[in-house]
């Protein structure tokens, strides 16, 4: 057995290495066939042929759509844990803020009655949710580690009373019938419309491909360089002149951004926003997938979110020995957060950086240990 | 905002908000003995306390009271209480030195980073909540009336119940005993070195993995007997009402200032009268969004809680 | 290496769970002997926190399904059973997996009004008939949906029908209202509290679903109210923390709650000392001759008493069954059906408006009381 682990190890390195000396050609060329097979692949006639892949008891372009979404919303916060090492448990409240934002201006059931279209609430709402992202910021950056973890977490909570409570979110009743994307086929249906979910899940993935853009370059400017030596060692940082609360914040403002983009968008395709949709175990599930994925690596962020959003929807209609394993996915959830973290704490697909501290960490002799 | 019925209420809401604030603290114990030793959030700790709170209802299950018993005579409520207190105790106890088993001492073998143990804790969580939800089809367990809710004596008109003067003593009681424990005790003594210097305290010969069991094991004692107080107070558990408890059990912690005994204590139950006035003054629904305000609002003044962080005397 | 094969094995459970699955799900295809292939889904929450209600009427869908193919062996119709969680985030790809699977014909759902809102348009574009036990938002039949029916009065006659119970029966002149903030617990209480007028001495809200368990702010404001009733807006579990915890307080009023909370639970987390006196108003009718042996039907297929909504969403499902049965297999044929539907069911007798509502005639409002730990009936409640 230990042949069998010992080659697959030896494969997974020489695929790495590889991978990281190919032409750029190649690089390239197999990145554009990956791209296309995730913009293929809401299709039912490319998905029928992927076997057990798709989702049989949910409609797949709309199981798409929602694990579009939690990618979207992993990228966004592997930039403030993964890169900035800030850990935020709340962030799914800026979802919200997002989603909220949308429904509040567009919905006729909202109390000010704007109307507004969708497409022009979007840049509000982004704006909006990064400008919430400061305002919590700048008071809570100032703290550290598990402060800054609990504090966030208190805010996503107190962000969910606020949307069950107060007269003006409307709290379980929600807003109904905000307007979709722009848009029409040329024969005058209109591109988003109720029942296919697949123009939505293309419009998310390719502002995931955008944003994926937008943070790697930033990752690999001044910015990112800034971050990773805050994430490593503050006080040093500091030190040598970095102005540690600036990069903070913008981690976080960056970070709340992407999630109000995550939330405008689900609020466009949902067409209904109410307190439901904003539970404290959604946060904890994002912040499990970019860890899984591999905290501070961009396509372990995609992978931890897209991963840990098709298993749980996945376990649907899978029945073993009479039971339905539905009920005990998030059993199953939890076991393999456990098991991942003994046995793998750097992700699936780890920051190559990360990684080999991890490895000199496990050289350190733990005393008494 | 309705003032005039703070005042007018303001014993009652005083006296229950204490008897919610006491089971905050034991919990609230729990979060701060863990992290006074490990640096850690315990984020499984709100399970521990959930399986005190079913075993002490199961124990009665299995004495053969349902939620419909009445039992009469002071012995046998006692025996009933202590029975199940004990019980509670054992299995948090329990859970809790499992949950350090699996979930973090292999991680401490390995070094690994504290953003792991927060993921494996998380893990741990959901994993035993969902099982007791499975297990209990997910519906409530309600508790048999043991302890009388009638008022026991009056201070300036406010009745003050059998029940608040049980909960607020026996939360006071095993917080007597864990403080005496920590400070008095060998263990304990071994306990505070760790949390000063675990290097040094590994040179002393003191048994660092022994030492963070015993950790677990007094936080999860705390827990259950919590768990017993929080059946007796509330009258029905359902599997998931653990999360928000431990959740505001842990910011009871930070506000006191986490890592320190008595701030556990001071935090739990000013939470617990925060809640209470919160309730009053703007509505029961705000009462939690009032807890998170006060956090929120007292940790940018004082980054370190109201007492400030440290384990029994160690670090002032 | 302990921690390779860890992962091998992990992978290849993974692989072999995922491949098991598809497995399974594609032998159920094959129908069944004497199956014609035609289904019907149940929408609603199965898991997660308000999953009580949804078993409630998935186990009464169930048994009009059993029932249905044992008197019809040569034409077995299939339950599709949506678990929505009654999130709303969840519901339109259930919506359209229901919609994508071509023989399935109607659905009992969605349960709650939350997931109506998400999944409702879905299912009036695709022209899938949907008969909801459950969601009694009064707003849903407004919205211009096609395919909507609903088998039980919406809010707006079961709240008055409350306040003119606490006014006319109980003759409280102090009452204090509670509700749990959900779209139907604050509907509910908006309406009673309009027609109780000034008779209502003070109100709070609490969180529901199971976020909140300690109610002692809410029971010391209704210890100083001096209320002689409460009204209590909401759902099973926290109506029954709410009585225990007030009966403890020596608060001895009577509870009055809605169909919500008429639930086994209930009695079981108040215990039964606490919620005796109870009143819980229903927009279903008490066991009659119609009724028959639904109860032992019930338990005898699903191992439990029936609960809140199980005969609604039995009835519900009889009513497309009886669509089928009469050979209206296609999902207009079966729209057309219901929308014409006459008939008796063992909770009412059912009849729709245009609007997909039950017709106003058919709606009627009881009382019950809990008596001795059961839910016995009181009287029906004069609508006016």
């Amino acid at each position: 057995m230990s042949g069998i682990t010992q080659g697959i190890r030896t494969f997974r390195q020489a695929a790495g290495e590889r991978w990281r000396t190919a032409p750029r050609a190649v690089r390239w060329s197999v990145l554009a066939a990956v791209i296309i097979f995730f913009y293929a692949l809401p299709n039912k006639e490319f998905y029928q042929y992927l076997g057990p892949i798709p989702t049989t008891e949910s409609n797949f372009g709309q199981v798409l759509f929602t694990i579009s979404i939690y990618v979207l919303l992993a990228v966004g916060l592997n930039v403030v844990v993964g890169f900035a090492g800030l850990l935020d448990l709340g962030y799914f409240g800026f979802f919200a803020v997002g989603a909220y934002t949308v429904a509040v201006l567009t919905s006729p059931s909202s109390d000010i009655k704007t109307l507004w279209p969708w497409l022009a609430v979007v840049p509000i709402a982004i704006a909006l949710t990064a400008i919430s992202g400061v305002a919590l910021g700048t008071p809570t950056l100032r703290l550290r580690g598990d402060y800054l973890a609990i504090v966030t977490l208190g805010f996503a909570e107190m962000i969910r009373i606020a949307a069950t409570s107060s007269s003006f979110l409307k709290g379980q009743r929600g807003f109904n019938q905000i307007p979709h994307p722009p848009g029409e086929y040329a024969d005058g249906r209109p591109i988003f419309g109720v029942l296919d979910a697949r123009p939505y899940y293309w419009l998310v993935l390719t502002l995931i491909l955008l944003v994926v853009f937008g943070v790697r370059n930033l990752t690999r400017s001044r910015v990112g360089r800034a971050w990773v030596s805050i994430r490593e060692d503050e006080d040093a940082a500091q030190l040598m002149g970095v102005p540690t609360f600036t990069f903070k914040l913008w981690a976080f403002a960056i970070g709340a951004a992407i999630g109000g983009l995550a939330g405008a968008l689900f609020a466009g395709k949902q067409n209904f926003v109410n307190s439901q949709s904003f539970e404290l175990l959604n946060s904890i599930i994002i912040l499990a997938a970019v860890i899984l994925g591999g905290s501070g690596n961009i396509v372990g962020a995609i992978v931890g979110g897209g991963l840990v959003a098709y298993l749980i929807e996945r376990f649907r209609g899978i029945e073993v020995l009479g039971v339905e394993l539905y009920e005990f996915r998030f059993l199953a959830f939890g076991v393999i957060l456990i098991i991942m973290m003994i046995f793998r704490p750097q992700g699936l697909i780890p920051n190559r950086r990360r990684a080999a501290e991890l490895k000199d960490r496990r050289k350190e002799v733990t005393v008494g240990g | 905002m309705d003032f005039t019925g703070l005042f007018s209420h303001f014993g009652e809401l005083t006296t229950t908000g204490l008897a919610q604030g006491a089971i905050y603290a034991l919990v609230a114990l729990g979060y701060t003995l863990v992290y006074g030793v490990l640096r850690l959030i315990n984020f499984a700790h709100s399970e521990v306390f959930i399986s005190g709170a079913f075993a002490a209802i199961w124990t009665w299950s299995m004495l053969g009271l349902n939620q419909d018993s009445k039992v009469s005579g002071f012995g046998s409520i006692l025996l009933y209480l202590l029975i199940a207190m004990v019980v509670a105790a054992l299995a948090s106890a329990l859970a809790a030195t499992v949950i350090e088993r699996v979930a973090y001492r292999p991680l401490r073998r390995r070094n690994a980073p504290p953003l792991a143990f927060l993921i494996t804790a998380i893990g741990a969580s959901i994993t035993i909540s969902e099982a007791f939800g499975i297990f209990t089809r997910r519906l409530p367990q309600g508790v048999p009336n043991l302890v009388s809710n009638e008022p026991l004596f009056h201070i300036a008109g406010t009745p003050i119940r059998v029940m608040e003067v049980l909960i607020i003593g026996a939360a006071l009681l095993m917080m007597v005993g864990l403080d005496t424990f920590i400070n008095r005790t060998r263990f304990g003594r071994g306990i505070r070195a760790v949390a000063q210097d675990p290097d040094t305290a590994a040179l002393m010969g003191v048994n660092r993995d022994r030492t963070i069991l015993l950790v677990f094991i007094a936080g999860g004692t705390m827990a259950g007997v919590a768990g017993l107080l929080y059946d007796i107070r509330i009258g029905a558990v359902t599997y998931s009402v653990g999360f928000l408890l431990g959740l505001k059990a842990f910011t009871a912690a930070v506000l006191g200032g986490i890592g320190n005994l008595r701030g556990a204590l001071l935090g739990g139950l000013l939470l617990g009268l925060v809640e209470n006035y919160a309730s009053e003054l703007f509505g029961s629904q705000w009462k939690d969004f009032a807890a998170f305000a006060v956090l929120v609002v007292l940790l940018m003044f004082r980054p370190t809680g109201l007492l400030g962080e440290s384990l029994g005397r160690a670090r002032a | 290496m302990r921690q390779k094969l860890a992962r091998v094995l992990g992978g290849a459970a993974l692989v072999a769970l995922v491949a098991g699955g598809a497995a399974c799900s594609s032998g159920g295809d094959d129908a069944a002997d004497g199956a014609c292939g035609y289904k019907i889904g149940f929408f609603g929450a199965l898991t997660g926190s308000s999953a009580a209600l949804g078993i409630n009427m998935n186990n009464g869908v169930k048994l009009a399904v059993d029932q249905y193919n044992k008197a019809n062996p040569d034409c077995k119709v299939e339950l599709v059973e949506l678990d929505s969680q009654g999130s709303p985030d969840q519901a339109p790809q259930l919506a359209q997996r229901a919609i994508d699977d071509e023989k399935l014909l109607g659905i009992v759902g969605p349960a709650y009004s939350g997931e109506s809102e998400a999944a409702n348009p879905l299912f009036s574009e695709a022209g899938l008939v949907h008969i909801t036990p459950s969601a009694t938002r009064p707003s849903l039949a407004d919205q211009g949906w096609k395919t909507f029916f609903r088998v039980i009065g919406n809010d707006l006659s079961q709240g008055p029908a409350a306040g003119t119970y606490i006014k006319n029966v109980l003759k409280a002149e102090k009452v204090y209202v509670i509700d749990d903030q959900s779209a139907y617990g604050a509907g509910l209480a908006d309406e009673v509290k309009k027609v109780l007028g000034p008779a209502v001495v003070g109100s709070d809200k609490v969180q529901g679903e199971g976020k909140q368990s300690d109610f002692s702010g809410v029971v010391t404001k209704v210890k100083a109210s001096g209320a002689t009733a409460i009204y209590f807006g909401g759902y099973y579990q926290e109506a029954g923390l709410i009585r225990k915890q007030l009966t403890n307080a020596g608060v001895k009023a009577p509870l009055i709650a809605g169909d919500g909370v008429n639930d086994p639970a209930y009695i079981t987390s108040a215990g039964q000392d606490a919620a005796e006196g109870t009143i819980l108003t229903c927009p279903c009718q008490p066991a009659t001759k119609a009724r028959g042996s639904f109860v032992s039907d019930y338990k005898a297929l699903n191992g439990v008493d029936p609960g809140t909504y199980s005969d609604s969403a039995y009835d519900a499902a009889n009513i497309l069954l009886a669509g089928i049965k009469a050979g209206k297999t296609t999902r207009a044929d079966l729209l057309e059906f219901v929308r014409g539907y006459t008939g008796e069911g063992v909770a009412a007798s059912y009849k729709f408006t245009d609007k997909g509502e039950l017709d106003p005639s058919q709606v009627k409002i009881w009382a019950y009381k809990v008596q001795g730990g059961q839910v016995v009936p009181d009287q029906e409640i004069p609508l006016g």
